[in-house]
């Protein structure tokens, strides 16, 4: 695949996920490809199933009034900081508190780039997509807004873009009428690089948040959470998100 | 005996000129809105990322419910071979496909991206339940389409108990559909339950039989057309059962979701404490929608009323919108329990009521799209055979007779 990067990385991303399935195709058994990607391909890395993204956050070590990671994520894929109800929050920071004894955590919520997501399951288009590596992602070019995704996500982690944009980053395509959320900075990933908010938690010195490959047992985020007891949110659904918690 | 013959009306009265030009400004304003809507971005709605279906919703989803309650007629003509039924039953046919075209036009218009129809007509996911009901709204439409024409072509009359019994059974799928969009969502506690998919299926008995009444009782009270106090009597009885089936459906519904303790504080909300929710769903769906609809038409001598049960009819649909308001917009006011046991708060309004409030464009286009479904009617009834020339108790009784 070409390593050169064009202005609408949403049609790379589907370049991408077409060449991942001819891949596919010519494999002649399963999890066996007849050729390496190729060298030129250092860049922008193709996305596998052998690989599977996520994040893990250490609530003990989240700061209640920190929100860099939030700041971060804006930054990197341009949005607006939001003071309405219309406004996207692709991760937002919410604070719990146990009503019996009143004691509090701080955490991060973003799209938890589920192995059963809903809002895949439901998206009448298939706009609503998961990638090989497991990052779930909305196809712009194919959302027809009809907002089905949001209504089935458990995590409220999706946003509804209600009005014309200007500005947007080359490699982060929005757009009035679709809907959209966390992407695990997907441009970032595939540059080989640590999603916005992570880097940005790391830089605070707090280095509660863990980008990795949760399928490769020698990655430091499967060791953290073989280290430690660590959770899913809504578990009872069953959905195996990719985004795991501690301390809570 | 002579055939009862169907007709189509005259149509060149000032009444039906004045009732399609009111219609026609009616859609016209909506196509405004929905244009609006397009050009500006949800952002002139009352929706936001909180609530994310709104008023239009509300129109769509009850048309798309009537519309499958509307073919009733037809079906207990064909379906279960009620012989008396069957002048009335191309009406309904045809009164199902205007609904349906309705709500489905405000579906399309309310999306954030209409311009993509194309997509969603060529692009399937076929594990989205969205996706199925295209593929029903269509089927649903096609076959009320062949069904009618086997009422209305002598030719084709003899598969008319076929076609009736296909677009019967296609009917319950479809609502089962409808019904489902709610039910599979598992993470929203007003929703998330195999009880939404029968209790559409009441409802849409219910809605649908009111809208028949209301076109029927029109037809025949602008045309000047025979109509029997016995035919509305017969009606209006059988509008009382599918409102108790209903309410039953409601009871259960709710019963059983305040059998488990993690439904119970959704439940008070929306019975109790919900403001504008439990109004709606006290006062416009169980009382002015359900009883007081089921009094008149109940009642021993106001059934024969035209009156009484054009009133009974409006409040039926009056009541329906208002069920479809706590179902779509008071599921959505109820926050998502992302933390079970836990107090939550953040920037994106978890763990509070969401505030609605509609703006006008969205009620416009869902009135838009009711206009257009009466204004399909008004069309339909003037071009094409629908309703018989008497539906008086004696002409309706001989048809049968002559046919059996």
């Amino acid at each position: 695949m070409s390593a050169g990067k064009g202005p609408d990385s949403a049609a790379r991303r589907r370049f991408v996920g077409g060449a991942a399935a001819t891949l596919a195709g010519v494999a002649v058994a399963p999890g066996l490809l007849l050729f390496e990607v190729g060298q030129g391909a250092a860049a922008t890395r193709v996305a596998s199933s052998a690989v599977r993204w996520g994040l893990l956050v250490d609530t003990t070590l989240c700061g209640a009034d920190c929100t860099a990671c939030v700041e971060a994520c804006r930054t990197e894929n341009g949005l607006a900081a939001p003071t309405r109800p219309t406004d996207a929050q692709w991760i937002r920071k919410v604070e719990l508190t146990d009503p019996y004894s009143g004691r509090t955590k701080s955490l991060p919520m973003m799209c938890q780039h589920c192995a059963e997501p809903p809002c895949v399951d439901v998206c009448p288009t298939a706009a609503s997509f998961k990638r090989a590596d497991g990052i779930v992602l909305v196809d712009r070019h194919r959302c027809i807004g009809c907002r089905y995704c949001m209504m089935a996500c458990p995590y409220k982690a999706r946003s509804f873009v209600h009005e014309s944009l200007t500005g947007q980053k080359p490699d982060v395509p929005r757009g009035k009428g679709t809907v959209e959320g966390c992407t695990l900075c997907v441009q970032r990933i595939d540059r080989n690089e640590q999603p916005a908010c992570v880097e940005a938690c790391r830089k605070t010195g707090r280095g509660a948040m863990t980008f990795g490959d949760l399928n490769d047992p020698k990655s430091e985020i499967a060791h953290r959470i073989r280290e430690r007891t660590s959770v899913q949110v809504r578990a009872d659904l069953r959905l195996d998100p990719g985004v795991r918690y501690q301390g809570l | 005996m002579a055939k009862l013959a169907l007709r189509e009306i005259e149509g060149r009265s000032a009444g039906y000129w004045t009732l399609f030009a009111a219609l026609g400004a009616l859609l016209a304003a909506g196509l405004l809105a929905a244009h609006y809507m397009e050009t500006e971005g949800h952002i002139i709605t009352g929706m936001d990322n909180q609530t994310v279906w709104g008023l239009p919703h509300v129109f769509a989803v009850f048309l798309i419910v009537a519309a499958s309650g509307a073919l009733n007629v037809a079906s207990i003509a064909s379906a279960f071979d009620k012989r008396w039924y069957k002048p009335l039953a191309p009406l309904s046919a045809w009164l199902a496909m205007a609904l349906l075209v309705g709500g489905l036009a405000i579906l399309v218009l309310d999306l954030g991206r209409p311009d993509r129809l194309v997509v969603a007509m060529t692009t399937y996911n076929f594990k989205s339940i969205f996706a199925w009901n295209m593929i029903l709204y269509t089927g649903f439409l096609a076959l009320a389409a062949v069904y009618l024409w086997t009422m209305l072509d002598r030719s084709v009359s003899r598969y008319t108990t076929l076609a009736g019994r296909a677009a019967f059974v296609w009917r319950l799928v479809l609502t089962t559909g409808t019904g489902s969009i709610f039910g599979f969502l598992v993470a929203r506690e007003a929703y998330a339950s195999a009880m939404l998919a029968p209790m559409f299926i009441a409802l849409s008995f219910v809605y649908g039989l009111a809208a028949y009444l209301i076109a029927f009782v029109a037809l025949y009270a602008g045309t000047g057309r025979a109509l029997g106090e016995a035919v509305l009597a017969r009606l209006a009885k059988l509008l009382g059962w599918f409102i108790v089936a209903a309410l039953y459906f409601v009871a259960v519904f709710h019963l059983t979701n305040l059998y488990m303790a993690r439904e119970i504080a959704v439940e008070r909300f929306l019975l109790a404490g919900g403001g504008i929710f439990t109004a709606l769903f006290w006062i416009g769906q169980v009382l002015l929608g359900s009883l007081v609809p089921l009094a008149l038409v109940w009642h021993p001598r106001l059934n024969r009323s035209r009156g009484a049960l054009a009133v009974a009819a409006v409040l039926v649909i009056g009541g329906g919108l208002a069920q479809m308001y706590v179902t779509i917009i008071g599921g959505q006011a109820w926050p998502l329990d992302l933390f079970p046991g836990y107090e939550v708060r953040s920037s994106f309004y978890d763990g509070v009521i969401h505030h609605y409030v509609p703006s006008l464009p969205e009620a416009l286009l869902g009135i838009g799209g009711m206009a257009l479904s009466a204004l399909l009617v008004l069309l339909g009834v003037k071009f094409l055979k629908l309703a018989p020339e008497s539906a008086s108790a004696e002409a309706l009784a001989a048809q049968a007779g002559a046919e059996a």
